[in-house]
């Protein structure tokens, strides 16, 4: 068995399967000590780096974390706030101290109204619910365009590293993107065929996230699409 | 074990502790979280996972941890004479204990107050159904990235008058001599080797189960070693 | 998720400039997947993808009682299975009105085509026919259902092939022949539905295209002994109401259809 495995090395692990063994190592997501070994606790991609080792889920629902941006759609009004679907384990909660300016409780539905759609921030992870806000700059209701969605576990290379490859989408077809963690994508574009082209790049993304050089595929996909 | 039996070459030539061949694949229900398919011989089973996603009715969540759900169906046209379409009580008893072997490899702390629903469907029979049905929800519910301590493999192991062997063919479901036919489908855990399903339905001496469950293991170590080839993209 | 209004705006944006969401145009059909003998123990047997919409359809003949009013006339049930395993939607239970009612406008479009020859179906006169169950399964659902069911239902039926009967102890036996189900080819009707959305009539609906449109009307068409197109069953779903225009619309949109697609299907269902 290897000691160390580089990022580029990393391999396909099975709930069960012993990925490492060592005291020094520290069991990450997805995985967990028995005695000596390291065993994943999840199907997906072992990384190991410095000492901790955690198992990437390459399939399955989205695993809400704090911090995280989503998009979600309103699926309930309460008297103090709006319950959110985000395709999670379980629904999001939005209250209306976390909505951008004071409303009163009557204004509730005229603020955010059955089936809109919100990017939201991930606040505080609770038992069978989330928090969310959409208090700061950026968050907020979406106004038109059109949503897709993806599997959120290849929503990393979406973004890209720093958010490259999205920003190259952008570049690419001039349409304003949003990347949900939760896998829903938010796309407005100058055109309807620009859209689309966007559309067409996410999914090439998403089919061929495992090989190298996405990038530059990505650019070469995008020409064919002229 | 007194006297010789009369089963000595199966109906299909195979060896004793021979298994039909498997073909699997994941994947084959793109809507579900998570799918599989697994077939053993002429048996077929297909799997989909969905969640871990909110339950309702509020009743029956569960505030410790996530409700693990299994539906177990086989289609009509699956076996020679039709079954009608929709659950039977077979049908309610295979989702029961099949939930319970599936439960000892999920972990389902972290999702209180949700439900995993797995459905199972037999497109095509030839003995063997519910033990295929959990190797291939095993593979669902990994594709489906659920949460799991380990994973598990099933088979039908039989004795054939006082042959064991594994996975019973419908054929051999059918003998007659001598003792007859019993049939003994079990399911290993993959990493702790426990037993998590354990039926018996014919005659058997002590020492032939304790000689069957010995083989259901080996033969359940070989069909884990499928699932996991399947998963990691190795078969083919 | 419900349908979110910016989407169903976009869909209507979109279908103004003759263009739907994975770039197909309004009369255009998925690519369709074809496979036969799917389950050996069925007479017969078939799955039909339109894109990723999967169905799986299987064929059981058993020897049973005529009705009354046809007593050497063979007997056709049909069922659809709307599984939960096909989409995060669908919940268990028994047959929801949704399942109920494509099983039975697949079962009129069969049964009123005379595609399957009753009358060639008869073991003993009065006292025994051919019992004839055709099961569709729902395996994958992302739009268009029914005419992926109704496609596999003519698959399966096409690649029947007629059990033994064993007349001394008046029994089926599980061993097939080499014949195939009476079956009056030039009767193969095909199921077409059309969806309204906006001023736009579109086929093969997606998943989200089903959702946001006023009316869909299906109609199962082949050709008569004339070659004329003729409608063997129409079904009109959900609200809203079709005007004169769109009517003609529907029909021109279905001889049109019918003489496009005719060849393919029948090569998809005939084999060649």
């Amino acid at each position: 068995m290897n000691i160390t495995r580089t990022m580029t090395e990393r391999k396909i692990v099975v709930p069960g399967e012993t990925i490492i063994q060592g005291e020094e190592f520290l069991p990450g997501d997805g995985t967990r000590r028995e005695k000596e070994d390291i065993v994943a606790s999840k199907y997906g991609l072992a990384d190991i780096s410095d000492k901790l080792v955690r198992v990437i889920p390459l399939s399955g629902v989205y695993s809400p974390r704090r911090g995280n941006s989503v998009i979600g759609q309103i699926i309930d009004i309460k008297f103090n706030g709006w319950l959110v679907d985000f395709n999670g384990p379980t629904t999001g909660f939005l209250p209306v101290s976390e909505y951008p300016r004071y409303i009163e409780q009557d204004e509730l539905q005229d603020a955010l109204n059955f089936g809109d759609l919100i990017l939201a921030k991930v606040n505080n992870i609770k038992a069978s619910s989330v928090d969310l806000s959409i208090r700061l700059r950026g968050f907020g209701k979406l106004d038109e365009g059109i949503i897709m969605k993806v599997n959120p576990n290849k929503v990393p290379r979406v973004i890209g590293k720093e958010g490259s490859m999205v920003s190259l989408i952008k570049e690419l077809t001039g349409c304003n993107i949003t990347v949900g963690q939760n896998g829903l994508v938010w796309i407005k574009g100058q055109s309807i065929d620009a859209e689309l082209k966007a559309r067409k790049i996410i999914e090439y993304i998403c089919e061929n996230s495992f090989i190298d050089g996405l990038t530059e595929k990505v650019k070469s996909f995008a020409e064919t699409l002229k | 074990m007194a006297g010789k039996s009369s089963y000595t070459k199966r109906t299909d030539g195979r060896k004793f502790d021979e298994l039909r061949p498997i073909d699997a694949k994941i994947g084959v229900i793109p809507e579900a979280d998570g799918s599989a398919m697994y077939k053993s011989g002429n048996t077929i089973a297909i799997a989909a996972v969905f969640g871990p996603r909110t339950l309702h009715p509020q009743h029956m969540q569960n505030p410790q941890k996530g409700v693990l759900r299994i539906n177990y169906d086989m289609m009509s046209f699956s076996v020679p004479d039709r079954k009608k379409p929709g659950p039977n009580r077979r049908s309610q008893e295979i989702s029961k204990v099949t939930e319970w072997a599936l439960s000892q490899c999920v972990d389902l702390s972290e999702f209180p107050n949700t439900v995993v629903d797995v459905f199972i469907t037999i497109p095509q029979a030839d003995a063997g159904t519910r033990v295929a049905g959990i190797n291939a929800a095993v593979m669902a519910l990994a594709h489906a990235g659920v949460p799991m301590k380990e994973m598990a493999a099933a088979v039908a192991v039989g004795k054939m008058d006082k042959t064991i062997v594994v996975d019973v063919c419908k054929e051999e479901e059918d003998y007659e001599e001598g003792e007859g036919a019993t049939d003994i489908p079990v399911c290993y855990l993959s990493r702790s080797k426990k037993l998590a399903l354990l039926q018996l339905d014919g005659k058997i001496g002590v020492d032939e189960l304790k000689e069957a469950l010995e083989m259901g293991k080996i033969a359940c170590e070989k069909i884990n070693e499928i699932q996991v080839k399947t998963l990691k993209g190795e078969t083919k | 998720m419900i349908m979110p209004k910016i989407l169903q705006d976009r869909i209507i944006a979109y279908l103004k400039q003759g263009k739907r969401f994975d770039a197909r145009k309004t009369d255009e059909y998925r690519q369709i997947e074809v496979k036969t003998g799917i389950s050996n123990n069925a007479e017969g047997s078939a799955s039909v993808k339109f894109g990723k919409t999967e169905v799986y359809a299987g064929v059981k003949l058993s020897a049973a009682e005529p009705y009354s009013d046809g007593p050497e006339d063979g007997t056709f049930t049909c069922s659809m299975e709307l599984s939960p395993m096909a989409s995060a939607d669908y919940e268990l239970g028994p047959p929801g009105i949704e399942s109920v009612e494509m099983g039975r406008i697949i079962d009129r479009g069969i049964r009123e085509s005379k595609f399957i020859d009753f009358s060639k179906l008869c073991i003993k006169s009065g006292e025994k026919v051919w019992a004839v169950y055709l099961d569709l399964y729902a395996v994958n659902n992302d739009g268009n259902l029914l005419d992926v069911a109704a496609m596999a239902a003519l698959v399966a039926l096409a690649n029947a092939k007629m059990p033994v009967y064993n007349e001394k102890e008046e029994k089926v036996e599980h061993e097939h022949t080499n014949e195939g189900l009476p079956l009056n080819k030039n009767a193969m009707a095909f199921n077409m539905t059309f969806h309204k959305i906006d001023d736009h009539i579109i086929v093969d609906p997606s998943k989200e295209e089903e959702e946001i449109s006023d009316y869909r009307i299906s109609l199962a068409a082949c050709y008569d002994e004339n070659e004329k197109p003729r409608i063997t069953s129409i079904q009109k779903g959900k609200e809203g109401a079709i005007t004169a225009e769109e009517m003609e619309k529907i029909l021109n949109l279905v001889e049109l259809k019918l003489k496009e697609l005719h060849p393919k299907i029948s090569k998809f269902v005939w084999g060649k």
